[in-house]
């Protein structure tokens, strides 16, 4: 295992925050994993780190197969961590909405690209992400249609869903588009939890990584199969949305089955504690995403549900 | 007369509502004129410009033909705790148009207003810059719209107008978003963020009544207005930090500069030492310079308008 400092940015008043990858093998620029982008992905952090002392200790018994090289970066914004803040600096910038960057940009920018610089060269880049809506999701690999996904591939991962999001005019700026476009097979990972640590599905997302490298012949690993993914397009996805604001109290969870007319969750009046709004399943179908914060406004998506097919 | 865009039930006891004052002249169904302000909590230039508009109008209604829409708040939650972004979901507003119906609480908010515009023969979008960089009183609009807004864009009195500037040619801001829809909609810069001048404010309100004045919607007599200087990316020199520090300029927003002229320097002021003097390398205007003292590699300092002649 080497370290190598990915980029630095300097501070008049911190130590300098340097963003450190972990490289393991040596040769073509095999896989990329990269970590925490925005101060609150805590889990991502865990499972990149899990990931780096699972590797070492593969490189240490000759389990990364010759002429391929593995980089981690664990970490991006460690000031937003320190200072508890999801975007970057006080600008408060999203880094991953900063790519590919630009060399003589913003301080973002900057970041932006010297990550980039050094990544863009893997063939495969797998980034472990939270989405912009803040909630629960059931495990999945997410890709952009870009006309270069390759959702086969993505199927390697052994998580139970494939999701295909056509990209919008603010997708284009985030590192797995980017990556797309400099033709290197880019996947995001999502998990069930961002600002809180799940062990059991940290275990799970680097089973996924483990298994896909072993799968694209970058290392040997003995793993079960993993799942067999089913590979959906996010505009299928069913939305339900809430007719009313309050405390918000759900009655499911990602991956669970729910039925035509099943409760989801109950919309609580804050002040006097009766249910004002029964959510209800408008279809059959799987969980896929769920809202997890205690407080909710009226029209606000609560679930998305995978619409099931019957067989 | 106010008037509800959209209400949104907030998760306790309050809501979310986007209002608008339409003012109706003789004639409501001639032309109608929308000013926007707000998408950005901590910008508040746009809240003079609105208040000022509607003085003058009401000062005399008669001499309104059509109807001009004034929406002070686009973005009232940030507004209320001068956030720049939509509070708690945390995103810039400005990213989220033309928005959607069926999507999020905020792109449901911002499909609604961009269904109130539409229609209207002319927009301005009024921005304050931030609370990094002052700004002269400028309008920005991206090439692609540059021959159809150009002619409009002259007659507001500003001091500029910067066509393709990159903060405007993003696809997902609420003026591309309109622009789309064929509502001529031009972005207005100035001052910065949490302040407000009255001497800009005043300029550009004088440029509103000669644009609607033009269009035949204000009977109003002639304002006395200047013509901007009209530049493209390529007359706009960046100058951003080398250094991590602190930024102490040496010179004044909206003046001229020569080259070899020392703008500023970057301190350290546990060192006691200047890390970098910032030195001008072209010629020209400053129309944007930094206010806020803390800067990293990267940071813009000032933007120096070239090729024009003091
Ligand atoms: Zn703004």
């Amino acid at each position: 295992m080497f370290q190598e400092k990915i980029y630095t940015v300097n501070s008049s008043y911190r130590e300098s925050m340097v963003i450190r990858g972990y490289s393991f093998g040596k040769g073509d620029p095999a896989a990329c994993i990269l970590g925490s982008e925005r101060g609150n992905e805590v889990q991502q952090m865990y499972i990149c780190s899990q990931l780096v002392k699972a590797l070492k200790e593969l490189e240490a018994n000759g389990c990364v197969n010759a002429g391929k090289k593995i980089l981690v970066v664990p970490v991006i914004n460690a000031l937003g961590m320190n200072v508890d803040r999801r975007f970057f600096g006080v600008e408060n910038q999203d880094i991953n909405r900063m790519f590919p960057g630009k060399e003589h940009g913003d301080t973002t920018d900057r970041i932006a690209d010297g990550i980039f610089k050094v990544i863009k060269e893997y063939s495969y880049g797998i980034q472990l992400t939270s989405f912009y809506m803040s909630g629960e999701f059931v495990p999945h690999v997410r890709m952009m249609e870009t006309g270069y996904q390759n959702a086969s591939l993505a199927n390697l991962f052994g998580l139970p869903y494939v999701v295909i999001r056509k990209p919008t005019p603010l997708d284009t700026k985030t590192l797995n588009y980017n990556w797309q476009d400099e033709m290197t097979a880019a996947f995001s990972v999502y998990t069930n939890k961002n600002d809180t640590i799940d062990d059991r599905s940290a275990r799970q997302a680097v089973a996924s990584v483990l298994r896909f490298l072993t799968r694209m012949g970058i290392i040997r690993y003995e793993s079960h199969s993993g799942y067999i993914s089913h590979v959906i397009m996010e505009k299928d996805l069913t939305d339900v949305h809430t007719l009313s604001g309050g405390i918000f109290k759900g009655l499911v969870s990602p991956g669970e089955d729910v039925r035509y007319g099943h409760a989801l969750a109950e919309i609580i009046d804050p002040y006097e504690g009766f249910v004002k709004e029964t959510l209800l399943a408008p279809t059959d179908g799987i969980v896929f995403f769920a809202h997890t914060e205690p407080l909710i406004a009226e029209g606000a998506i609560a679930y998305r549900l995978i619409h099931r097919l019957h067989e | 007369m106010i008037e509800e865009v959209i209400s949104v039930e907030l998760p306790v006891g309050e809501k979310l509502k986007i209002v608008k004052n339409r003012l109706e002249g003789t004639n409501p169904g001639f032309k109608r004129i929308v000013i926007v302000s707000g998408i950005h909590g901590d910008e508040f230039e746009g809240q003079y410009i609105s208040y000022e508009t509607a003085r003058r109008i009401k000062k005399n209604p008669e001499l309104l033909q059509g109807t001009v829409e004034i929406y002070p708040a686009l973005n009232p939650l940030g507004l209320d705790i001068a956030s720049r972004v939509i509070p708690k979901v945390n995103m810039d507003m400005n990213r989220i148009f033309p928005g959607d119906e069926k999507g999020t609480v905020m792109e449901k908010v911002a499909a609604a207003i961009v269904n109130d515009i539409a229609g209207a023969d002319i927009c301005l979008d009024i921005h304050a810059s931030n609370v990094f960089i002052r700004e002269i009183p400028q309008v920005r609009i991206s090439e692609e719209f540059a021959d159809k807004l150009l002619p409009y864009a002259r007659l507001l009195n500003v001091d500029m107008v910067w066509t393709n500037a990159s903060e405007t040619v993003h696809e997902s801001t609420l003026a591309h978003s309109m622009n789309m829809l064929g509502v001529p909609t031009m972005v207005v810069e100035m001052g910065m963020g949490t302040r407000i001048s009255r001497r800009f404010g005043n300029q550009v309100v004088d440029g509103i009544f000669n644009l609607m004045r033009e269009m035949g919607v204000w009977n109003g007599p002639e304002e006395k207005i200047q013509y901007p200087v009209i530049s493209t990316d390529g007359e706009v020199e960046f100058i951003r930090s080398g250094v991590t520090g602190v930024f102490l300029p040496a010179i004044e927003h909206n003046h001229y500069v020569k080259t070899g002229d020392k703008l500023g320097e970057i301190v350290s002021p546990l060192e006691g030492t200047v890390l970098d003097e910032i030195i001008a390398k072209k010629s020209g205007l400053v129309f944007s310079l930094r206010e806020y003292p803390f800067v990293r590699e990267g940071s813009l300092l000032l933007r120096i308008l070239t090729g024009i002649d003091d």
